[in-house]
């Protein structure tokens, strides 16, 4: 492979392995000056382990990484810093009871005097989010920020780094659009001055709108890599899996029973406002809308899990009182959470023991738990929702986001439900696995389950849902029917 | 591989053996079924704290009142044990209920609060020493019934009632542990206290358990004790707790909470014991015993940590 002059960035033939399981195999990559390089691939596919190489945190069996023309020996993570090589975690590591200032010299604050100087710090830091052109005073503690402006604060963290590749990892997963639009800017601008970005997400979208070129790998191979106008949906699909996925939502043919969920005129001061809706077995009820719609209170307050002001919940006729989670598992009512590590499973127990956690009550003999009956009701959950692991037993934080997600709703499908609620039910979880819980939501309907589907990607909304409830500012802003919606009309109704 | 891996897993469980057979070789007393009838006897009180107190801090909690509750448990109890006054019934059953009371105590405070349980324990500790002065006006209750001595000091067929009493509750705390809903849902609790709460476990309910189960004990020990020292001493059981907590974190229970065995705490109670003992057979000054006892908590920690990477 010829070196180019243009690229910051050349990766020739790199491997690495696991306990001999190979993560990376023979890997090529190269990164222009100015360019945004999407890297995609499934999960597991071997992106962060390829990260994890470029950031000097894990070493590589084979293989060179030439930055600037350069070979990278030492691969430790300070160096790799100092030369220029930066990266925006997924989750954000910032310290909350410090200011902007402070975390962006966090750890260099000596560079500036032997004492801490905070107002050289402040100067310099202000100087660095003025040039990216960010609101943020740098005085302003971390915790008084929303999550996208913490990022920013990282990116000019990385920008004071003289960071001339950033590698950014799922960097719009808890944003809103408009936040997402000033993240874009920024690149954009960074591109202009000649920094390199590597930017992950399974947000196709953005990587349309945001990208010049694509790399897939797939299972630790290099696959391809293409210009990203060049590159349809469908394509990079294929190359992604590795099969053609020609109908990813499958079609809801199921007959819709009795009301199994009427909400009347719920309210909660500050949060939402008159939502009126019902639902009916072997229904989908999309709910759609921006962040902060209030799409997820309306969920947890159903469920039990905070308070609302004023209304009615009304489980198949009957006017329930829910208070908590367990009065509302107790109405058969399900919840799969959208913020899966805190609310969805406990990371130390086993698989088995996180899908019999809410009904365990269903398997106590006279005192003791009977443990062979749960095992068999996990297995049989585990196995019908092919969910990959070594054993039963296996703790769940082991597992990959996607079968995380299975585990939870093999956890909630135990309690036997006739409403499961879908709050992001495939954030961060791979297109395979995405298919997988399309192919189960349509066994719940066919099932006479009714299920409510809350979801930020629209083309899944209307994929799946036979109504679409469309939320704005906390107020019910329209209920559409699968025909009548398209996505121009649901973000009409979302920015109402 | 195997082995080490095994080993490691057990790590506590060699370390105790390894120290006791270290010390049978250099003390010839130290294997004797008298002097183990000694160290298991002595380490009972311990062993009861420290298996409520396992509960405790699996679900992520602390209890520091375990001492204080020691001490105010055992007045109650002695001030009814005169002899020719009440069946020996009553005083034992005023002991545990008075710990009872307490831990529930404890737990409605943490569970409506929402304060810290190392606040709301660190309050009731101090409470409790004030209520075992105030109780037996700061003297010691004397001149206590045979029968009430019994339990300390008694044995059945050439065995300690005390270490019957370890036994038995050490099986009960086991099945709860691992066999009940309950058992499950501590575990699940200090694991993630959210996914728990969304999972449909009464979490407030369950802390209210293990806080009283770890108050019963702590009646039940004060019992014993007052019993073992024929006397209610209202300053009995200081630092009590701080022994219960190194125990089973020496046995594997992680001060996060979510991880913990019974078994490991008795060996956790144990190993204490057999050290305590062994420093004793050889002539080490309690000094130095208290600087042993702090680096085998230390170490212990350590090894645990270590174990928790290579598992990861």
């Amino acid at each position: 492979m010829s070196s180019n002059p243009q690229n910051i960035l050349q990766v020739q033939n790199l491997s690495k392995a696991f306990l001999g399981v190979k993560a990376l195999d023979n890997i090529q990559f190269d990164l222009q000056k100015g360019e945004v390089h999407a890297l995609m691939g499934e999960n597991g596919a071997g992106k962060s382990t390829f990260m994890k190489i470029l950031m000097g945190l894990l070493k590589p069996d084979s293989g060179e990484i030439i930055f600037e023309g350069e070979v990278l020996k030492s691969n430790n993570v300070h160096e790799n810093l100092q030369k220029g090589i930066s990266m925006i975690h997924q989750e954000i590591l910032v310290v909350p009871e410090l200011t902007v200032a402070q975390n962006i010299f966090l750890g260099r604050e000596t560079n500036y005097r032997s004492w801490l100087n905070d107002k050289a710090i402040n100067q310099k830091a202000q100087e660095i989010l003025d040039l990216i052109g960010v609101k943020i005073n740098a005085r302003t503690k971390i915790k008084n920020l929303s999550i996208a402006e913490m990022q920013m604060v990282e990116i000019a963290k990385a920008i004071s780094n003289n960071a001339k590749v950033i590698i950014m990892d799922e960097p719009t997963s808890a944003l809103t659009d408009n936040e997402v639009a000033m993240l874009f800017k920024i690149i954009k601008d960074l591109k202009a001055k000649g920094v390199a970005i590597i930017y992950i997400s399974h947000k196709m979208d953005e990587i349309y709108e945001i990208t010049d070129r694509i790399t897939v790998l797939r299972d630790g191979q290099y696959i391809a890599t293409k210009n990203t106008n060049e590159l349809d949906k469908n394509a990079l699909i294929a190359l992604m899996v590795g099969r053609q996925i020609n109908d990813l939502f499958l079609e809801n043919n199921s007959i819709k029973g009795e009301s199994i969920l009427s909400v009347q005129n719920l309210n909660k001061k500050g949060k939402f406002k008159d939502i009126n809706f019902e639902v009916h077995a072997g229904e989908v009820l999309g709910i759609a809308g921006l962040m902060g719609a209030g799409r997820t209170e309306i969920a947890r307050a159903i469920f039990g899990l905070d308070k609302y002001d004023t209304g009615e919940i009304i489980i198949k006729g009957n006017k329930v009182e829910i208070k908590s989670p367990e009065d509302a598992i107790k109405n058969g009512i399900g919840y799969v959470s959208e913020d899966r590590k805190a609310l969805g499973f406990i990371p130390a127990l086993s698989i088995k023991e996180n899908i019999s956690l809410s009904s365990l009550g269903n398997f106590v003999k006279t005192w003791f738990v009977n443990v062979s009956n749960e095992h068999e009701a996990a297995t049989r959950l585990a196995t019908d929702l092919k969910i990959k692991s070594t054993s039963i037993n296996q703790k769940v934080m082991t597992l990959s986001g996607g079968n995380q997600q299975k585990v939870v709703i093999g956890k909630v499908l135990l309690t036997s439900p006739s409403l499961v609620i879908l709050d992001e039910p495939t954030r961060g979880i791979d297109i395979g696995a995405k298919f997988e819980i399309y192919k189960l939501i349509n066994q719940l309907t066919d099932k006479g389950i009714a299920v409510i589907l809350i979801s930020s990607e629209l083309p899944e909304i209307l994929g799946m849902s036979d109504r679409i409830m469309v939320l704005s500012k906390g107020k019910q802003t329209a209920l559409l029917l699968k025909q009548e919606a398209t996505q121009e009309t649901i973000m009409q109704y979302a920015v109402h | 591989m195997y082995l080490i891996n095994r080993l490691r897993k057990y790590g506590i469980f060699v370390v105790f053996i390894i120290i006791s057979l270290i010390l049978s070789f250099i003390s010839p007393q130290f294997l004797t079924v008298s002097n183990w009838t000694i160290i298991i006897t002595q380490a009972s009180i311990n062993a009861l704290l420290a298996f409520g107190v396992t509960f405790v801090i699996i679900t992520g909690g602390i209890d520091l009142s375990l001492g204080s509750m020691v001490a105010v448990t055992g007045v109650t109890a002695a001030m009814l044990a005169h002899p020719d006054t009440f069946p020996v019934a009553l005083p034992i059953f005023a002991g545990l209920l008075t710990g009872l009371l307490m831990g529930i105590f404890n737990g409605f405070i943490i569970t409506k609060s929402k304060i810290a349980p190392f606040i709301v324990t660190l309050g009731t500790m101090t409470i409790g020493r004030g209520l075992a002065l105030i109780l037996s006006k700061g003297r010691p209750v004397s001149n206590l019934s045979d029968s009430f001595n019994f339990i300390g000091g008694g044995d059945v067929f050439g065995i300690p009632f005390p270490i019957i009493v370890l036994i038995i509750v050490f099986i009960i705390c086991s099945l709860i542990l691992k066999k009940t809903l309950l058992g499950r849902y501590i575990y699940a609790i200090g694991g993630n206290e959210q996914a728990s709460r969304a999972s449909g476990i009464n979490v407030n309910q369950v802390k209210m358990a293990v806080y009283s189960i770890s108050g019963l004990l702590a009646g039940l020990a004060g019992v014993l004790l007052t019993s073992r020292i024929t006397t209610g001493q209202p300053n009995a059981g200081a630092g009590f707790e701080l022994d219960a907590i190194a125990a089973a974190v020496i046995g594997g229970t992680s001060t996060s909470g979510g991880t913990g065995t019974m078994t490991g705490t008795l060996v956790g109670v144990l190993l204490i014991g057999v050290i305590n003992n062994g420093l004793d057979l050889l002539n080490v000054t309690s000094y130095y015993q208290q600087v042993v006892m702090g680096i085998i908590i230390i170490g212990a920690v350590v090894l645990d940590s270590w174990n928790q990477k290579s598992n990861s």
